[in-house]
Parts: structure tokens; sequence; C-alpha cells
């Protein structure tokens, strides 16, 4: 993986950067010995470490602006940080950056119940925004899986999705407002309690941005109330293509499930071993959560009990409480840390239309053996987002690279049936240079010119999202 | 001029030595744009539909007629329910699917299942240079690069003309039911609306008129869809609990009462100014008391998205062509308590979009100046 040269200029003012940020914040604000730096030297694609120059931890709005403005007077890059769970190294510093991390903003600016909103500071953890307002009987929808860690500024940086966003939509769907600050150091105030900003739709390009448009340090964020009740059923089949035209069928049925989730046997069996969860052994399982009343609830259910049984499934398990409930949950839960245990492994996050499913995971069995090495599918089947979870040996010399190579096919084969890259996790530097697989030259340069609008130097995560040499000139500039 | 595709459009953006005025069906552009007419009504027709995976693709021109009757022939619709301001705007001919995009137009729905931005998940289009341009795609989640789609929705054929929009959609519920109180003030309806929207019921629409707007008595009005049996079970608890006393009304006669709303109809026809105000819906019966103080006693108006979305008609100020639409009123108002208000039918003198702070209107017109260098899309219709 490329990254730019550090710019030596920079590096030699380093002294000085810190002097002067010592002017702006606390001494405890600005971190820039050795070893302390190595905490901000990689986001979760761990594969990639770099110490940055210099970190700061700002606590409010106008810390972070007088931060900006020195950089920006400075030609010093920033790279700003949410939680550090990224896992397309978004928050992957350079040698020549100053990290700016927002996870001491971490507080509820307001909560308006009456209006359905919460304002809060952009470092508060996703978790945390639902730990608020739960006791009232509100949530925050986004729900993605890091949720315990990952801040809102970088659900905000990556428009980041979770479980239940088929019905009630990714970050994007649920933020208002943002109050942003520009790497010239203004702050901008987009948004806020009513729907729909006015004039053009800033917010929407801001949301997903990867965090090169300006800094984020306070949301205002939708909230809603929390349905009556939740279950989830589980249903086995002995072919992938027979969970796919279910999960189709359920679709065309009308009947809206908050999450419909998808694995595979290696999947099913990895997390058997660490989890026991009871899964029965099938080719492909589902996991399908409803809501609602309990009236409500098995009504659902039991018309998705009808349509699978169109589908001769080999289990159909319904939740008959709570408890029942999480062990449905269990294994798909520890999915990812079941992988961890038996293997490294890589997480893709690729979305294809639903109907090219049984094509798709066909393909990616037959590369699997070309590559020779293994794949577990989990993902997310109501809308097509694929988590393909590559299983290699970082010891083994060469297994990274091959296992970079395949999920490269694999991404590139979600854009050739007409899907794209990335679902939820981002681009980053993890699938920057796969960028021209999808896009035409004129369609990055469209996206280019957004960033020189907002950035017109180019320093706020620069070696991020577009392809290097395509954005050089810019970076030279 | 019309072109049949994307490449003659292209070419004659291109060409054009002058100020473009781009329309799709002429339905429901507002304020004012010169110069020579660009329609998209060539690139027309539903180029891919997968009802199993709740997507649509079609040519910007494509009347949204011919859309959402083959949507309903499977049983579903585009969420966002998009109206259709015909009445309104005093208008015909057919609306267009890249006219719904590029106005972002949403109906009561907007409260549970987004405004029409939040349906759309790809698009092409061709910007002021004549460069053909593709973002998102015909999938529904998708973080690849910037997201243009939203960019692109609601700006009004300012970025770029569209040419192609994919859409997710919705299964048509099996029954609605609406939820229905006559004679509520302001503050009261409004309060209902609130109540409800925080109740786990799922609400669909809320919406207050006014004694001025239905001619009659106010109306407060809340609208649940889903499962039959669950509806039921829902406007159930809502007139045991928050709704109390409220009537319920079903299927047709409740969907008429949404048509009503999402259209305007109680204005369409009468003279006056019109304003789409979108505020902090309990802020909204504020807004309104302050520009009724401010001379403008005779409006009326229709709440929809829990009171936050104000459809305000004002007889006197906006039916002579010298008057100011009550433009001082409206966004001083607005400007007070947050929020933005468009002027939908007026005086052609006035803006009919809100002025921007300063530090946003500098960033739109650095997006304005590298979509449309020079500067010929709808030209100084947004700013
Ligand atoms: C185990 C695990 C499970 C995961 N599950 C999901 C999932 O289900 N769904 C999903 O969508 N993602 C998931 N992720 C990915 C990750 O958690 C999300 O991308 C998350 O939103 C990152 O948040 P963060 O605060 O950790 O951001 P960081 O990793 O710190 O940064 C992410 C990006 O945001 C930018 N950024 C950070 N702060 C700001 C700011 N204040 N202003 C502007 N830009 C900023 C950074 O520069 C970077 O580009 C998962 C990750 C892990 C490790």
């Amino acid at each position: 993986m490329d990254m730019p040269q550090a710019n030596p200029a920079v590096l030699s003012r380093k002294a000085e950067l810190v002097a002067a940020l010592h002017g702006l914040l606390p001494g405890d604000a600005v971190i820039w010995q050795e070893e302390a730096l190595r905490a901000y030297e990689c986001d979760a694609l761990t594969a990639y470490r770099c110490p940055p120059l210099v970190a700061v931890l700002p606590r409010s709005t106008e810390e972070v602006a007088a931060v900006l403005r020195l950089c920006h007077s400075m030609g010093v890059p920033v790279v700003p940080r949410g939680s550090g769970t990224s896992l397309a190294g978004g928050a992957l510093p350079t040698a020549d950056c100053v990290i700016l991390g927002v996870a001491r903003m971490n507080g509820v600016l307001e909560t308006d119940y009456d209006n359905r909103f919460i304002r809060v500071q952009s470092g508060r953890t996703n978790l945390s925004v639902t730990g608020a307002v739960e006791a009232d009987g509100f949530f925050y929808a986004p729900d993605p899986s890091s949720q315990l860690a990952c801040a809102i500024a970088g659900n905000i940086a990556m428009n980041s999705g979770g479980a239940h966003c088929l019905k009630y939509g990714v970050t994007t769907n649920n933020l208002l407002g943002v109050t942003m600050v520009t790497m010239a150091g203004e702050v901008l105030e987009i948004g806020g309690p009513w729907l729909d900003a006015g004039g053009l739709d800033l917010l929407g390009v801001i949301c997903g941005s990867e965090g090169q448009l300006g800094v984020v340090t306070e949301a205002t964020l939708r909230i809603l109330p929390k349905p009556e009740g939740a279950l989830p059923v589980l249903m086995g089949f002995d072919a992938n293509e027979v969970a796919g035209e279910c999960v189709s069928d359920i679709i065309k049925a009308g009947l809206l499930p908050v999450a419909i989730e998808f694995m595979d046997r290696p999947c099913i069996e990895a997390t058997e071993a660490f989890a026991k969860a009871g899964y029965p052994m099938c080719e492909a399982l589902l996991i399908v959560e409803v809501e609602g009343s309990r009236a409500e609830i098995d009504e659902q259910i039991a018309r998705i009990r009808e349509i699978a049984m169109r589908h001769n499934p080999v289990e159909f398990r319904e939740a008959a409480d709570e408890d029942q409930a999480r062990r449905i949950w269990l294994g798909r839960k520890s999915a990812f840390g079941a992988m961890g245990q038996i293997n490294d492994y890589m997480c893709l996050d690729g979305t294809i239309p639903v109907s090219s499913l049984p094509h798709v995971l066909r393909r990616i069995g037959e590369m699997s053996a070309e590559f020779g090495l293994d794949v577990a599918n989990v993902f997310h089947a109501g809308d097509g987002n694929m988590h393909p979870l590559i299983l290699f040996d970082a010891n083994k010399p060469g297994d990274l690279e091959r296992c970079e190579a395949f999920g490269a096919e694999i991404l590139k084969l979600c854009v050739e049936v007409g899907g794209c890259l990335t679902g939820e996790h981002g681009v980053g530097i993890e699938k920057r240079d796969l960028m021209t697989a999808q896009y035409a030259p004129d369609d990055l340069e469209a996206q280019l010119r957004i960033k020189d609008v907002f950035d017109p130097e180019w320093l706020l995560n620069p070696a991020k999202v577009f392809p290097l040499h395509v954005t050089a000139s810019r970076r030279a500039a | 001029m019309r072109p049949a595709n994307e490449a003659e459009l292209a070419e004659a953006v291109r060409a054009a030595n002058g100020p473009l005025r781009i329309s799709g069906g002429g339905t429901r552009g507002i304020g004012l744009a010169s110069g020579e007419a660009l329609a998209t009504g060539g690139l027309s027709g539903i180029r891919l539909y997968e009802p199993g995976a709740l997507t649509l693709v079609a040519g910007a021109g494509t009347p949204l007629a011919e859309v959402e009757a083959a949507l309903a022939a499977e049983g579903q619709r585009l969420a966002f329910e998009p109206p259709d301001l015909r009445g309104l705007l005093g208008r015909d001919g057919q609306s267009t699917l890249g006219g719904v995009a590029a106005a972002n137009a949403s109906g009561p729905r907007r409260v549970q299942a987004g405004a029409c931005r939040d349906s759309m998940i790809g698009l092409r289009f061709v910007d002021g240079s004549g460069t053909v341009i593709a973002n998102g795609g015909r999938v529904m989640k998708n973080v690849t690069g910037y997201d243009l789609v939203k960019l692109l929705a609601g700006s009004h054929g300012t970025l770029g003309v569209l040419t192609e929009l994919a859409f997710k959609l919705q299964a048509r519920p099996e029954a609605e039911a609406t939820l229905i109180c006559r004679g509520q003030g302001a503050e009261a309806g409004i309060a209902a609306l609130t109540a409800a929207l925080g109740t786990p019921f799922d609400i669909s629409g809320a919406a207050w008129l006014d004694a001025g707007a239905t001619g009659a008595d106010a109306r407060t009005q809340v609208r649940v869809e889903g499962l039959a049996a669950s509806v039921a079970y829902r406007a159930g608890r809502l007139r045991d609990g928050v709704l109390r006393n409220f009537d319920i009304v079903e299927g047709e006669a409740s969907a008429a009462l949404w048509r009503e709303v999402r259209d305007v109809t109680p204005f369409a026809g009468r003279a006056g100014a019109v304003w789409r105000l979108s505020v902090t819906p309990t802020l909204a019966a504020g807004v309104v008391a302050a520009i009724r103080a401010a001379g403008h006693d005779d409006l009326a108006a229709i709440h929809d998205w829990g009171g936050g979305l104000i459809w305000l008609l004002l007889p006197v100020a906006g039916d002579a062509e010298s008057g100011d639409a009550g433009a001082g009123a409206v966004r001083d108002a607005v400007a007070q308590r947050g929020g933005h208000a468009t002027l939908m039918r007026g005086p052609a003198g006035i803006a009919a979009f809100p002025p921007q702070p300063p530090a946003l209107a500098a960033i739109e017109a650095g997006l304005r100046a590298r979509f449309d260098p020079r500067g010929i899309l709808n030209t100084g219709l947004m700013g």
C-alpha cells in the first residue's frame, strides 16, 4: 500500500508545531512523544501502521478551529479521528500529519423528545447516544456492530450502517445537522432540528466524505421511539440459492423485517465451534428479525414461516422469549470474533444486487480454490451488503498479499454484477486503488471537485478515498 | 430543445451558448430561470425494475405516472410519496421522475420513510460543461466515494441535468388508517401530532390543517400503515391513548385525506402567495403566529411532518405583481427560530429560494462554479 512521501519541510518544523499547539490547547491535549503516538499509528485495519507527527485531543469546536487554522497556515496535513475502528484505514496517519482526535468531545448538548432529536459532540460513541435516551423510550437507529466503541464522528464520515438499517436506514438517513470546521478553520452550521436543510444538500455530501471535507464537531441526530418488542427467527437451507430466493420472496411479500442476516456453511461452522449457539449445520442460514407488539410479531413470523416453508427449510426456529432470541443472535454477533480465533481474516464489504447472490457466492467459492484461501460469508441479505471474510495467516510470507489480491477480485466482481466496492465501511486506503473499477475518470473528477471547494489545499486526510495518481497534482499544488 | 438520449443532451449542453432552462414535465419548477428550454422528456423509460430487490432505474424524463403504475402492478411504490403540485402551481402536463428528484419532492411519509433523497440510490447527469457523470448505483447500501446523489437531489437543475435515476422502493402496505379530529387549535393540534410521533406505533403521516385551509373546522390527522391487524391494533392503541376521541377512517377515505395534504389541494386555485417552510415542529405554531402578527392575519396554514413542514397561503400579498409575497415577514419569522422558507408560488420579482448564511453561500457558489463553470444551468435560480 503506497502512501505519499512525508513532506520534509513539515517534518523539520515539528518542534515549532508542537510549541504552537501548546499555545492553543491544554498540555495534556497535545501528544508528541514517540511512545505515546503509537496509540494513533493505525485504526482497525491493523496491517498498516504509521505514527503521526503529533496528535491533539481538543475539547471544543473553538479548539478544533484553532488547531485547524494553525495547521492550515503551516501547511500541515490533518487526519481526523474518532475511535479508530475504521476497517478501511480511513484514520491511518501519515508521518507528517496531525491526528485530530475528537474522543474527548463526548458530551450530550441537547435532547428534545418532542422534536425527536439529540445534539451531541461528535466524539460520543454510537451506543452511548442510544444510552442517553433509552430510559425515556427512545433510540438512535444506526447500529454498527462496533457501536460500543465507534464514535458518531466516524459514523458520519463513513456513513455507517448497522444490522437494522433495512428498516431505519444508515447514518445519512438519520442525520439532521452538523457543526463542521473546515481546514481553513471556518465553523459551518449545516441543518438543524428541522427536516431537509435549505439550499443544496451539503449535509448529504458531508456524510460519507471520510473526513476529507471538514472536521465534524457536533451532530444533530434523529431519535425514534423504541418499538414495543422485537424477535428473530432462524432458518436453515440446504443451498445458498434457496436462501437467496427466500429473502427475495419475503421482500416481495411486503413484509419489512428490521434485519435479514445471512451466513454460509464455513461461517456457521466457525461460529458454532466458537460460540456454541446451537445453529443447525447447513449450507445457508438466515436470521430475520421483526418488530412490534407481541401480536404483530406473531403475525409477521407466521407469514415469514409460510414463505420459508415453500423453500423446504432444514430448520425453522422461532424465539419464544428474550433468552432464545439472544441465542439466535449469539452466533451472528460473534461471527467476526470466531473468525479471529481460528485465523487472521480480512473483512470485505461490497454490495451486490440481491438477485446476483447465488452467482456471486458460486464465483467466490471458485476463486477461493484458485487463491487457496478459505472464505466465510456473513452478510446483510436484505440489502445485498456482503461481508466475505477471507482467512489467511499473517505470519506466512505472501499470504497477506494473496489475500488482498483475492479481496480485490471479489470487489471487482461486486462491481461487475451491478454493485459497489463498499456498502458501509468506506474506501479509506483499503479500496482507494479500486475506485477506477467502479468509476470512470469523469465520475472521479466530479468527486474531486467537491474536495477542491471545501479544502482547496488538499490538507485534510488527503491520501484516502481516491487513487494517489488521480490526486497527485492536487496534493502537490 | 428536446434531446432523445443522454448523448444528445450532453451535446446540446456543450453546444449551448447561453442559459438553459431545464424542464422535466414543467409541472413543479419554481422561481425564475430564464434561457432556452431544455426538456428531458425524451429520456424516458424504465430501464430496470427488480421487485425482489426493491429497486428501479429509469430515465429522468420518465413520467411519474408511468413509474407509479408499474410499481403498483407489483404492489410496490415510492416510499416518499411524491406530491403532485400541478393544481397548486396551476400547471398541466406530465410530472417526470427527474423533476421529482431535482426538487427532492417529498410528501407526508417523509416523517417515517425519509425524503426523496433518502430513496435515491444512484444517478447519471450532465454537468454544465456537457460532461456525463455517474454516481451511486442500483444497490441500497453504497458508500463508495462521495455521495453526489444527495447533492444533486434538490439542486433544481443548477448543478447538472439529470438523465437517469435509481430508486429504492417500498412494498405497498396491506392497510392504512387515519385518526382524525376536528376543531383543535394550532397548539393543541400540533401537540397531538407530537404525542403520536412519540409513541412506538410507527406513524407514517402527521398533519394539522387550519380552518382557513379546510374551509370548515381545523383538522388533525395521523396515519398508520401496515398489515391489517397491526394497523387496527396501533390505531386502537392511539385512540385509547394520546389521540383520545379521534375518529378512525380507513382505506380510500384515509388515502384521500393524505392526497389532499400531499398535493396542498386546499390552496389550489386560491389567489395568493404560497410558501413552504421547514422548521422545528414545536416552534411551528409560533412561526405562523409571528407571520400573522406581521400583517398577514388572513393567512391559511397546513402543517405536515408533525407540524414542521408548513404550507402557507398569503392571500393578498402574493396576488399583486408588485407585492412582496410576505417575504419579509416569512423570512424574519424563520430566521428567528431556525429553518428555511421557499416561495412556491408568487410574484416574479421575489427570490424563491432562501438566502444562505455567507459561509454556506460561498461553498454553494464554489460548487456551482465547478459543476457549471459557464453558469448556464437554470441560471440564478438558487443563488
Ligand atoms: C469489529 C468491527 C465491527 C464493525 N461493524 C461495522 C458495521 O456493522 N457497520 C459499519 O458501517 N461499520 C462497521 N465497522 C467499521 C467502523 O466501526 C465504522 O466505520 C465507524 O463508523 C468508524 O468510527 P470511528 O469513530 O472508529 O472512526 P475512525 O476509525 O476514527 O475514523 C473513520 C473515518 O472517519 C474520519 N473521521 C473521524 N472523526 C472525524 C471527524 N470528527 N470529522 C470528520 N471526519 C472524521 C476519519 O478521518 C476516518 O476517515 C466495524 C468495525 C469493527 C472493528
